[in-house]
């Protein structure tokens, strides 16, 4: 049935000493019977898929509503103008979240991750990095398995769905599992460290996006969705360093995901992805939601 | 949830329940009628009436309706290639009791003429149910190879059926029996663990008391 703790993924990791992501390929093929040949070809796909999805993103594309679509180009231009204020990975992988946020809401393409509205997370942060440190796509496969490992538990422990969850499902576990897979391509320590520093990057970031509401405006994923990934993407960045410099979480990480289930439980359903409260219902949210419903 | 329901499917956006389960009813669809479409018309209830739209649910019907897949790129064109295809399309909004917000009506007809209409949900991460069809309740998501048998409702065709798939070794994974009143109408709904060979699909075709029979790969 998959991995259900973290506690256990870690302990799983030291105690064969293997790396997380054969913990999770291996648990995987027992789960679901495919050979580690076939999961692998699969996880190569997503990864093909995902650096396809950027590279089908045009700056003239605005989704069916025009509510967006151009940012990504914007902020392409912006890098170019060398104002950008952080410099560096961050632009680019501000300007990477975006456009897959917008492709998503144009009917490109995608690899959900885990959800389409939140496709754009894990992307952003691993083709710039990709780039920058000249990674093999052997190696980025690889560290996907470790983002689903992640991204299986907070599924059992908590959700994965805004409709359930609220952002914090979204967005929040894909910049959790962003932020681990990140730790672990960058760190050189142990496997058993290695394994510590994910799971405090999956807390840190989780921590970061409690409470996260599902609001999109007239209910479509577009405002705030694709801003939305580039939080998820700098916060996956912003924990990872932490965790890499060895600063931990105090709250141990299978408690953050389960007090992410329990806020994800009482938010109310206005805040759960029905397009009722949050920017959703503001005035202006409510006054775009009128013109599409009178087009 | 298996790892690649947490990294995939690889779909076009936007919305996994808006767009990628809507082309999985359309596609349904298309696999039940059997036969190339020539009319659809896709009642749209509740948040598929609401921001079906924006999130491409009608064009994610008429896609699937096309046998396109969830990840297929001709999707946002659809509407472009039903007309090539000549597959004619009615769009309302209907307000279903009781139904879940993302549902739909979907009425249609095949070449040779054969009708076809159920009702379908989108559950979230492109999961779908189908809770009727031609007027008949069922349940069934799609996910396995599924036999829909409509008889009337009398003794014997449900012994008839699982005796044909047992002296071919399929195995019955889930198997649900409803029937609309006493001697009227029964269905029966098989999800199977193997495919079903079209030489039994013909068999069951000569059974007394048959009136539909509808296979779903
Ligand atoms: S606001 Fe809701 S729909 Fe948009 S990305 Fe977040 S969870 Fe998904």
């Amino acid at each position: 049935m998959g991995l259900t703790s973290v506690k256990e993924f870690i302990e799983l990791s030291k105690s064969k000493n293997i790396p997380l992501w054969q913990v999770v390929l291996e648990s995987d093929c027992d789960d679901t019977g495919i050979t580690k040949e076939e999961s692998i070809e699969k996880m190569t796909l997503l990864w093909q898929t995902m650096k396809n999805s950027s590279k089908s993103y045009n700056k003239n594309d605005k989704s069916a509503s025009k509510l967006v679509g151009g940012d990504g180009g914007l902020m392409q231009e912006y890098i170019l103008s060398g104002k950008s204020i952080s410099g560096g990975i961050i632009p680019e992988v501000i300007k990477e979240a975006l456009k897959m946020g917008e492709c998503n809401a144009c009917m490109k393409r995608i690899v959900a991750a885990p959800t389409a509205g939140s496709c754009g997370v894990l992307p952003a942060v691993l083709i710039p990095f990709q780039k920058q440190r000249n990674i093999s796509d052997e190696e980025i496969v690889k560290s996907l398995y470790v983002s689903a490992g992640f991204g299986q538990i907070i599924a059992y422990r908590a959700s994965i769905s805004g409709a359930e969850g609220g952002c914090q499902a979204e967005i929040g576990s894909a910049s959790a599992m962003a932020s681990a897979t990140l730790v672990y391509l960058c760190s050189d320590d142990s496997i058993s460290d290695v394994a510590d520093k994910c799971a405090n990057a999956c807390a840190m970031s989780l921590k970061n996006l409690l409470g996260l509401v599902c609001d999109p405006v007239a209910g479509l994923v577009e405002v705030p969705c694709v801003k939305r990934n580039v939080i998820g993407a700098v916060n996956a960045i912003s924990s990872a360093e932490m965790a890499l410099a060895g600063i931990e979480s105090k709250i141990p990480v299978d408690e953050v995901i389960d007090a992410m289930k329990e806020v994800g439980d009482l938010l109310p359903s206005s805040l759960r992805e029905t397009g009722k409260g949050g920017l959703a219902g503001t005035v202006t949210g409510q006054q775009i939601k009128f013109m599409m419903n009178n087009i | 949830m298996n790892i690649f329901d947490i990294l995939g499917p690889i779909m076009v956006g936007p919305s996994s329940s808006h767009t990628a389960g809507a082309v999985r009813i359309g596609l349904v669809a298309r696999k039940l009628l059997g036969e190339k479409p020539v009319f659809m018309e896709m009642c749209l209830h509740g948040s598929f009436a609401d921001t079906g739209e924006g999130h491409g649910t009608d064009k994610a019907l008429v896609a699937g309706m096309l046998l396109m897949n969830t990840d297929d790129e001709r999707i946002p064109h659809s509407f472009d290639i039903a007309k090539q295809e000549n597959l004619q399309i009615i769009k309302c909004v209907v307000n279903l009791k009781d139904a879940h917000p993302n549902t739909v009506l979907l009425k249609v007809c095949g070449e040779n003429g054969t009708k076809l209409e159920l009702v379908a949900s989108s559950l979230g991460g492109g999961r779908i149910k189908v809770y009727e069809l031609d007027g008949m309740k069922v349940e069934f998501t799609g996910n396995y190879p599924t036999l829909i048998i409509r008889n009337l409702d009398k003794p014997g065709p449900v012994a008839h059926v699982t005796a044909r798939l047992l002296e071919n070794k399929v195995n019955i994974a889930n198997m649900q029996l409803y029937r609309d009143s006493k001697g009227g109408y029964a269905a029966m709904v098989i999800e199977s663990d193997d495919k079903i060979s079209k030489d039994i699909i013909d068999d069951l075709q000569k059974m007394e008391s048959l009136v539909k029979i509808s296979y779903l790969e």
